[in-house]
């Protein structure tokens, strides 16, 4: 390679070098500001402040979803199948919230009671995709 | 051994003369397209209309024909810039700038198109247009690094300052590449991680999959149609004065 190849080549890796240097600083800055919602083992450990909202996220167990009669209000638990905490919401809910699914709850959390107030219900579902057919006649067996 | 490496740098060579490329391109573009056609309409017929409803999301997930292309070329057309911004910077290939030039709006356009087609997914089954997650956010960064490419070049009038130029600043967007692949792994987010994956069994089921191969395979035909075109356009643009040109 002739020498001011071998320059520019040095100057493309140095270029490639930083820029990724930089952003490798930036998002170990920023980790757990990038997680969109903490797990209820997070939760327990990190002790968010009363008055500020975040997001809990996990699984809705099962069996534990009730519904208030007459009005929109739903109380549930979220796990992560290791720690729990209870959610009381009141509103519309998204087609795929169910229980034993994925859910991202937004509200504020009382370390007190161990409870989550939520303003709004996300449905996170997973990577799966299955004939419906199939399903229902693996279930019917 | 030899040989292979010496057809492989005759190739490259070729490649990087325009009145070769301008003359293949313009025998091969004919049958690109038909393929293309062949392609996209079997995929995403087969998958809307054919391919079974799924058993949690219902018909809903038959977006999925159009967002998993669309995100899929999105990033794989900015892997190829990569590459062509490291040859433009030591080669000083133009055809390499030509192909930046060329394929930063189709990536642009393919950016758009996968974070509509992902919006209007998110709304019926997450109950949101849109988060922050990781995954939607660093999408939306290789949305504006095209969109910066596109301005960045045309605020020059030299082409030779706008290659040089615009290959350091792909070259720095490609940092982002890695992070969108990964993002669903590294940080919890509210989309899901992939369901194609080729080192084991996928998760989604065949008759779900095929199609949405096929279809994928269309989008990338798309982008290679649309690419050789806005090539020539782009070469005839820069070369209308040379003598092989006129004689063309």
């Amino acid at each position: 390679m002739i020498k001011i190849r071998k320059n520019r080549l040095y100057a493309v890796l140095f270029i490639f070098g930083s820029s990724l240097l930089a952003t490798v600083l930036v998002l170990t800055a920023l980790n757990q500001n990038i997680n969109l919602f903490y797990s209820p083992s997070d939760l327990f450990a990190s002790n968010p402040s009363p008055n500020k909202s975040i997001r809990v996220g996990g699984l809705v167990q099962k069996g534990s979803l009730v519904r208030i009669p007459d009005s929109l209000e739903i109380n549930f638990t979220i796990t992560d199948l290791k720690e729990e905490v209870t959610v009381n919401y009141s509103g519309i809910l998204p087609d795929l919230f169910k229980e034993d699914a994925g859910v991202v709850a937004t509200g504020y959390y009382d370390q007190i009671n161990n409870s989550f107030q939520a303003f709004e219900i996300l449905a996170k579902h997973d990577e799966n995709y299955e004939p419906k057919e199939v399903v229902q006649a693996l279930e019917g067996k | 051994m030899n040989k292979t490496f010496n057809n492989l740098k005759t190739f490259y060579h070729k490649l990087g003369s325009s009145p070769w490329f301008y003359k293949i391109s313009g025998i091969t573009i004919p049958y690109v397209a038909l393929f293309s056609f062949l392609f996209l309409s079997i995929g995403i017929v087969w998958g809307v209309f054919f391919s079974p409803t799924d058993f949690k999301q219902g018909d809903v997930y038959r977006i999925i024909y159009m967002h998993v292309p669309a995100a899929s070329v999105s990033q794989a057309i900015y892997y190829t810039m990569t590459v062509a911004a490291v040859v433009s910077m030591i080669w000083r290939m133009k055809m390499a700038g030509i192909f930046i030039k060329s394929m930063a709006p189709i990536g642009a356009s393919f950016t758009f198109l996968a974070l509509i087609s992902g919006s209007i997914w998110g709304q019926p089954t997450w109950g949101t247009w849109w988060i922050w997650d990781a995954r939607l956010t660093s999408t939306l960064v290789l949305f504006i690094f095209y969109i910066a490419i596109i301005s960045l070049y045309s605020s020059f009038s030299e082409k030779k300052s706008a290659d040089q130029a615009v290959s350091i600043l792909t070259l720095v967007g490609a940092v982002n590449l890695p992070i969108i692949k990964k993002s669903v792994d590294w940080w919890n987010t509210l989309h899901q991680p992939a369901s194609i994956k080729f080192t084991q069994s996928s998760s989604i089921s065949p008759e779900m999959l095929y199609p949405l191969i096929i279809s994928i395979f269309g989008f990338y035909l798309v982008v290679l149609l649309s690419g050789l075109m806005a090539m020539r356009a782009e070469i005839a643009k820069r070369e209308i004065n040379k003598e092989w040109f006129k004689n063309y």
